[in-house]
């Protein structure tokens, strides 16, 4: 029983690592990290620039949101500002304003789950029964379009469509109706948000099912028909459970960004819309962090929302895990 | 219409094929509501996204009388003309915005690109000396975001507020593109890099020799992607830069466009005086010019971007 674990032992090192048939490393030892430094030192030159960079910009910043427990001032500095503990963040649990950028942007993601979530899936099925090529190639050419424009420029078109000075109202106004604004409507600003992704992101989205769904074996379909299924039998029980992984994964990762619907078409809509129903999590740290200069409140708001945001997502993939899913990432 | 011949050989070649019209025997011929409603569905869809690009760039070639015509937009067009376009690329505000934009993007694009294919490269070769923490590194960006304001305080201490490189540098590297190339670059056969290296190639001149020119497709697609992100780029422009005459073209079409204020004319507005002896264009035909300007860049690179598509290299990546 001993000889064979201790054989397995002395045989695992020799097998090679990462799938690496020249650079296996050998045997462990610090001999032999001196040599594999010599050997690799311009790999390591070549990544050193894009570390450093992440250093600079994500990982310093990410550490300095020690301020959220500082009372912070740019004239101190983050060394010689007073550590306050939780204050900043019991201060922004009794603001209601932050509680109103809270829930706004949880209904805004409940929202867009619930009506922007299904549009790729459904659009990426109509696309698949689409059979010629050629018209798919256009079709698909002409929706992925709007992923790369910017928001300014989607807000831009927004505007002259159905702003106060687009085309709906101007055409309204010519056959004497009354002149309608839904970019500066709060009531409806939810749905004006959600189309406005839809526009954009949606024909992208189809993409991920397109993918999925070339995957799934022609022959099922062949062998339901075969069997008496007609089409939407054929959907229910073959393409909607060969779609199943690709779903679950996007709606965990939707659900990790449950806090975050996207600052910049939020920070170009807030003063035409007010404060109200435009402010989500993200412009409530923008302003309250850098226009009203309170730092180290704003990145306690901050910091909230990252570290929900991580918990959500941790949280989903084990619960996709339970399920029987993959998930983002497997456990090894 | 179709020469019959043709439609008939298209037949015989997809009956031969075992095809009949494309459609697979076993499948049930589609119902005429299906028939009828497909098309009209991908045409109404087809259209949601072109109207409004066609209704700005017709707007912007319109004449001051077309435009007190309709009252606003124009969506039939009528007299065109280019004095929006003369007027505003003839110096001013959007002149400079858009070569202030061209320039970062083609510099930043480099930039990033440069970095992105030496990390990837660097990072690609199996059991290499710490290639395991330093991925770890690239990977955990994907779970968190630095966070807007301490993103500001790092850029402020720096010292790079109202500099041009605060539009490239935070950005400057994507975790997504990074590993896209890296797994495209894992997939190149481990024999041709050694018998390069046997031949007394370093690892520099392994990547320039057999890697590059066995990834022009990835290194084109990644390229593209960041360069599209440079142009659209319009956070950095609006945290780090107060100084209006560094803005990019995206800040100009925030604040004419969006916020609509009103568009200055003369020396350093947006406009200076009408050129070429044309009659000057209506303010609208020269907000949706901004509009059109700011498109056009990324509907030429378009093509390009969507011909990779077809060949799998991002829905590939996007699986792997």
């Amino acid at each position: 029983m001993t000889t064979v674990v201790s054989g397995r032992r002395s045989t695992a090192p020799q097998a090679p690592k990462g799938g690496g048939a020249k650079r296996g490393g050998g045997k462990a030892g610090g001999a032999n990290w001196r040599h594999r430094l010599r050997r690799d030192w311009p790999l390591l030159v070549m990544t050193l620039p894009v570390i450093v960079l992440l250093l600079a910009f994500h990982y310093i910043p990410t550490l300095g949101n020690v301020i959220a427990f500082q009372d912070y001032s740019p004239y101190t500095g983050i060394r010689d500002s007073e550590f306050i503990g939780l204050a900043n963040f019991s201060r922004m649990f009794s603001e209601p304003a932050f509680w109103k950028a809270f829930f706004n942007t949880l209904s805004i993601t409940l929202f867009q789950l619930v009506f922007y979530f299904p549009i790729p899936i459904a659009m990426a099925l109509l696309m698949n029964s689409v059979l010629s090529p050629r018209l798919r190639t256009l079709f698909q050419g002409v929706v992925y379009l709007p992923h790369f424009f910017s928001w300014v420029l989607v807000v831009s078109l927004f505007q002259q469509m159905i702003g106060g000075a687009g085309l709906l109202a101007q055409t309204l106004r010519n056959h004497g109706y009354e002149a309608v604004d839904l970019m500066t409507k709060p009531d409806t600003f939810i749905v004006l948000v959600t189309a406005q992704s839809i526009w954009k992101d949606a024909g992208w989205g189809m993409i991920v099912f397109l993918a999925a769904l070339s995957t799934i074996n022609p022959a099922l379909y062949e062998a339901a028909a075969a069997d008496g299924a007609n089409r939407w039998r054929r959907l229910w029980h073959i393409t909607l459970p060969g779609l199943r992984p690709v779903i679950v994964l996007l709606l965990i990762l939707r659900l990790g960004d449950a806090l975050t619907v996207g600052f910049e078409q939020f920070i170009l809509q807030r003063s035409a819309v007010g404060g109200g129903a435009a402010e989500v999590l993200d412009t409530y740290v923008y302003y309250q962090g850098l226009l009203v200069g309170d730092f180290g409140y704003g990145a306690a708001a901050g910091l909230f929302k990252g570290v929900v945001g991580l918990v959500l997502v941790l949280v989903a993939n084990r619960f996709a895990h339970m399920v029987g899913e993959q998930g983002v990432y497997s456990r090894s | 219409m179709t020469s019959p011949t043709l439609t008939s050989s298209r037949q015989l070649a997809r009956r031969r094929s075992g095809i009949e019209a494309g459609r697979p025997v076993w499948e049930e011929p589609p119902t005429v509501f299906g028939r009828l409603s497909k098309p009209v569905v991908l045409a109404l869809v087809a259209l949601l996204v072109t109207f409004p690009l066609y209704v700005v760039v017709v707007t912007s070639l319109s004449s001051t009388e077309a435009v007190t015509r309709a009252g606003g937009l124009v969506v039939i067009p009528r007299e065109l003309t280019i004095a929006a376009y003369v007027q505003l690329l003839s110096g001013g505000v959007v002149t400079r915005a858009l070569l202030i934009s061209t320039v970062i993007t083609f510099v930043g694009t480099a930039f990033s690109l440069g970095l992105t294919v030496l990390a990837a490269y660097g990072l690609s070769r199996p059991g290499s000396l710490f290639h395991r923490p330093l991925l770890f590194v690239v990977l955990l960006t994907f779970l968190f975001g630095p966070g807007i304001i301490p993103s500001y305080l790092v850029v402020n201490a720096l010292g790079l507020i109202d500099s041009y490189a605060s539009l490239i540098l935070p950005t400057a590297i994507s975790a997504f593109n990074l590993i896209v190339m890296r797994s495209f670059f894992m997939g190149i056969p481990g024999e041709l890099i050694d018998s390069a290296r046997i031949d007394g190639a370093g690892e520099f001149a392994v990547l320039s020799r057999i890697v590059l020119p066995l990834s022009k497709a990835v290194v084109a697609v990644v390229g593209l992607f960041y360069a599209v992100g440079y142009w659209n780029a319009f956070f950095n422009a609006m945290l780090y830069l107060n100084d209006n005459n560094k803005w990019p073209l995206q800040m100009v079409l925030r604040t004419y466009i969006v916020q609509a204020q009103v568009l200055p004319t003369g020396a350093g507005g947006v406009t200076s005086g009408s050129g070429m002896g044309l009659s000057p264009a209506p303010s609208l035909a020269i907000k949706m010019a901004i509009v059109v300007i700011a498109v056009v860049p990324v509907l030429l690179v378009y093509p390009f971007i969507q011909r990779h598509f077809t060949k799998g290299v991002i829905i590939g990546a996007v699986k792997g």
